[in-house]
């Protein structure tokens, strides 16, 4: 009968020894990197504290009665059971613990909606299964993907630190800027998480959130996706790198040069073995999730090998990958003209479908215009 | 005169006996228990190390899925049906529930629901994989072909607790004996009252949204849809204004078990018993004007988020007020810790830790942290297993030997009861400081830096599972070799239901009682 006693016990000095084992096996939330966060933290300490306190004091008399009126002991049980005067203290205790609690919750939640005056404004998409960060005062805008190898992830090769929490393109902002973050998503709902930024926002198709962060500190912040989304919601990662507004300008210089470079590319013509291996590439990273590596598709997920759509008219097969249909994805917008001409060469060829055709980009240029 | 039941099985088909019917329901849920204890399983095996190992991740969103919706519809509801059945009519003195025939049917169309919905798994395109909240589009637009048959369970699910619903209404307001007045009623009697009340308001409410969900899918609607007009948050909205008060379903009846098992094992009657009526009332009517503290991060304006803040604040006042309740009728008590009394006492400790988590979770600001994470997976399973189960549990082994006559072994009760504690604690809460740290919930993969707590809660519900394996062991053994049990079965338990033989004859209070 000790057990009873010394079970909840030792589980509430676990969680006491919260704030002084944090570093190795990681307890709490973080305290992170804004003055948001570091709002909530407190917020969030204070009532974790104060949950503590009642239960000290409610746990606590429910052992000694526990301990002291057992039958065991030879008690003879008491017959009160009504008192008016105990039942309006313990409705108006708690009440005012509660606004007590109220003041400074409200106080943090009007700070968090303070999306005015920002010195940037940085549009977030979500997809099924990545991120689109788009600058729209620069014009730049490009998409992040998990760069967790797959033999990471079954198994075969050593799990790096950053396992399911790093991207190829992180988005990039200034230190010591307001930035607004305006939030949606292209398909279903996903949702927006970086916990040392405490920022989370529902990114919704068709609706467009604010946020804010304003970061001091130079450095990288992870976060995920933390709405389910489907198949692959455990696998699309954020990564922000707040970086010095010197850094921050050649980043935006950089990228426009990478946009300007695509544009160009799409007036090239390619030869056959060049767009099948850059198709294979884009394959790799936009379709296999879904239609596998194997391109035999997956449950809902239909086959490419062997597909009506791939060995079908060309047009038809460009329509399906531009424009989406139902759960598949509009790749338009996702893809330059070189990668859409490449992944479609590589569709209609690859997995045994062999049609023995190319697109080059050009052609997606004009299927776009209609033509 | 009364006649006895009818052979074979004919018996079972076509009863209209609360007994009989109830036996079925306490049966049917516990094999929902255990089916939705394997899906479980399946996640936490996954789970147990970073990595993909055992399933795909495609496969493990069914197993959400499925663990989620079995669980709520399959086995907690109808466990606290089958209470209400067999207990309800003991309880007020009458001779059986009010509508018998629909009592039947209530009961007969759930097999079906469950056939559906887990045949789903065997569909082209898998089973639902859009998590037991479904958010639209990814559970419209976006799903599997088997969501229809999703649907069309869900339907039926629905139509089977309004029935129930409308069943124990009526038989609560009418049926009782002369001299029960409403101020009499055993707490068990009240809590479900109450709880009849709601799943009549919402059900429909549920019955609504997924229709919502059909005609989008098939009939080229847009409620959910931006492109066509609607709104994907307008299907959280109608979601949770049935969910939130669904899960106070789950737990009111709870509350009027655990309300019946201290007192008799304290020996003293419940302290506070109108403000425990009153304060069942009041969670009630809090439960339809907070559902959006679910949503605070889908971009609500602030006022919205401020007044669901408060009013989910305030639902700790009644609920702490049971709680004191409790305590105070064990206060100066005389109390002995037989199986039925230890898990009430589980229950009042680890749901106020629910609750304390719940209070958390209810500050919004705070809440933008803790949403969709592992803490908010730790509070809802210390709500509804210590809460719901352990009270199921409780009242199994509290009315078992009036059920059959029979006594069920002690030693093997405690046994399960510590296991089933012990496993409970290390599987539900380390998830509360995975939580903190940062892990998103519905994730088949994760960073190694949630991997310890991981595989503590992945061993701890190995531990749970084997401990609901013993309770099986335990009721079968009872019913086939259980020393007879006495018509009074516990020292100082009041209430009619005790006044009646052990087992409870086939056909009881023909004769109302005199109260």
């Amino acid at each position: 009968m000790r057990w009873i006693v010394s079970l909840p016990c030792g589980l509430l000095l676990f969680l006491l020894s919260l704030s002084t084992h944090a570093s190795e096996w990681q307890l709490n939330m973080t305290e992170g990197v804004t003055s948001i966060s570091k709002e909530v933290y407190s917020l969030h300490m204070l009532i974790f504290w104060i949950c503590c306190a009642i239960g000290v004091v409610v746990f606590g008399v429910m052992f000694v009665s526990m301990f002291l009126h057992r039958k065991s002991r030879g008690v003879k049980s008491a017959n009160f059971h009504e008192s008016t005067v105990l039942e309006i203290i313990w409705t108006t205790i708690p009440f005012i613990i509660l606004i007590a609690m109220a003041f400074p919750a409200t106080k943090n939640l009007i700070d968090i909606y303070d999306t005015e005056d920002a010195d940037i404004e940085i549009l977030i998409t979500g997809y099924q299964w990545k991120w689109r960060y788009d600058y729209p005062a620069d014009g730049v805008s490009y998409f992040s993907n998990l760069s967790t190898p797959l033999e990471q992830i079954y198994k075969n090769a050593a799990k790096n630190q950053h396992y399911l929490l790093e991207v190829d393109n992180a988005l990039v902002i200034p230190a010591g800027k307001k930035v607004r973050l305006l939030v949606t998503a292209a398909d279903v709902i996903h949702s927006w998480w970086v916990p040392d930024l405490a920022v989370k926002r529902d990114a919704i198709p068709g609706f467009i959130n604010e946020a804010w962060t304003k970061v001091d500190k130079i450095g990288t912040y992870r976060g995920q996706c933390a709405e389910l989304c489907g198949k692959d919601h455990g696998f699309m990662p954020i990564e922000v790198k707040v970086v010095s507004q010197q850094d921050y300008e050649l980043f935006i210089q950089e990228k426009k040069k990478l946009a300007a470079d695509i544009a160009e590319a799409a007036n090239q013509q390619f030869d056959f073995d060049e767009l099948y291996r850059r198709g294979e590439s884009v394959y790799q990273q936009h379709c296999a999730t879904c239609h596998q590596l194997d391109g035999k598709g997956l449950g809902i997920f239909p086959a490419i090998a062997g597909s009506p759509i791939a060995t079908g008219p060309v047009k038809e097969h460009l329509n399906r990958v531009l424009n989406g249909a139902g759960a598949m994805p509009a790749f338009g917008e996702q893809l330059s003209p070189v990668e859409s001409a490449a992944v479609v060469t590589f569709q209609r060829n690859a997995f045994g479908n062999n049609m023995g055709e190319l697109v080059q980009p050009i052609d997606i240029v004009e299927f776009k215009q209609g033509r | 005169m009364a006649h006895g039941p009818a052979p074979g099985i004919g018996r079972w088909l076509f009863t209209t006996n609360h007994k009989d019917i109830g036996t079925m329901y306490l049966w049917f849920s516990f094999a929902m228990f255990f089916v939705g204890g394997l899906f479980a399983l399946v996640i936490r095996a996954e789970l147990f190390e970073p990595g993909l190992q055992i399933v795909e991740p495609e496969f493990f969103n069914q197993m959400t899925t499925l663990h989620g919706l079995i669980m709520v519809f399959g086995a907690v509801m109808p466990a606290f049906v089958g209470l209400a059945n067999w207990m309800l009519p003991l309880m007020i003195g009458a001779p059986d529930m009010a509508l018998p025939r629909m009592n039947n049917w209530s009961f007969w169309i759930l097999p079906f629901a469950f056939s559906m919905l887990i045949g789903t798994l065997f569909m082209p395109g898998g089973a639902p994989n859009f998590g037991w909240t479904f958010y639209a589009p990814l559970s419209t637009t976006y799903a599997p072909p088997s969501v229809t048959v999703f649907i069309f369970a869900v339907h039926i699910m629905g139509a089977s607790s309004i029935m129930g619903a409308i069943n124990i209404i009526a038989t609560i307001l009418n049926m009782r004996a002369p001299g029960m007045s409403m101020m009499k009623m055993p707490l068990f009697v009240w809590t479900w009252l109450i709880t009849a009340f709601l799943l009549i308001a919402v059900m429909p409410v549920l019955a609504g949204v997924v229709t919502m969900m059909l005609m989008d899918i098939h009939f080229g609607t847009s409620f959910f849809n931006a492109a066509g007009g609607g709104d994907p948050v307008l299907f959280q909205h109608v979601f949770w204004f049935f969910g939130h008060p669904e899960v106070y379903i789950m737990i009111l009846p709870a509350f009027g078990v655990i309300s019946a098992i201290i007192p008799t094992f304290a020996r003293k009657p419940l302290f506070g018993y109108s403000s425990m009526v009153y304060a069942t009332a009041s969670i009630a009517f809090l439960s339809f004007i907070v559902w959006a503290h679910h949503m605070f991060t889908v971009g609500m304006p602030l006022a919205g988020e401020l007044i669901f803040m408060y009013a989910t604040m305030l639902i700790a006042v009644p609920t702490g007020v049971k709680v004191f309740n409790w305590i105070t009728t064990m206060w100066r008590g005389a109390m002995t810790f037989e199986a039925p009394m230890l898990f009430s006492i589980a229950f009042v400790i680890l749901f106020t830790i629910g609750g304390f988590s719940g209070l958390m979770l209810a500050i919004a600001p705070a809440d933008f942290q803790y949403h969709d994470t592992y803490f908010v997976v730790a509070h809802f399973h210390y709500v509804l297993v210590p809460g719901a189960i352990f009270s199921i549990t409780a009242g199994v082994y509290y009315w078992l030997p009036k059920w059959c006559g029979k006594m069920y072994n002690e030693t093997l009760a405690k046994t399960h009861f510590w296991i089933a504690f012990i496993g409970l604690n290390i599987t539900f809460f380390p998830m509360h400081f995975s939580g903190l740290a940062g892990m998103p919930r519905r994730i088949p993969d994760y960073n190694p830096l949630w991997a310890d707590w991981n595989m503590i809660s992945s061993i701890g519900a190995f531990l749970f599972g084997a401990a609901q394996v013993l309770f099986l062991f335990i009721v079968i053994r009872t019913i086939f070799s259980g020393r007879p049990a006495s018509d009074q079965v516990w020292e100082s338990a009041e209430g009619l239901e005790w006044s009646v033989a052990s087992p409870a004859p086939y056909h009881t209070f023909i004769k109302a009682p005199e109260i």
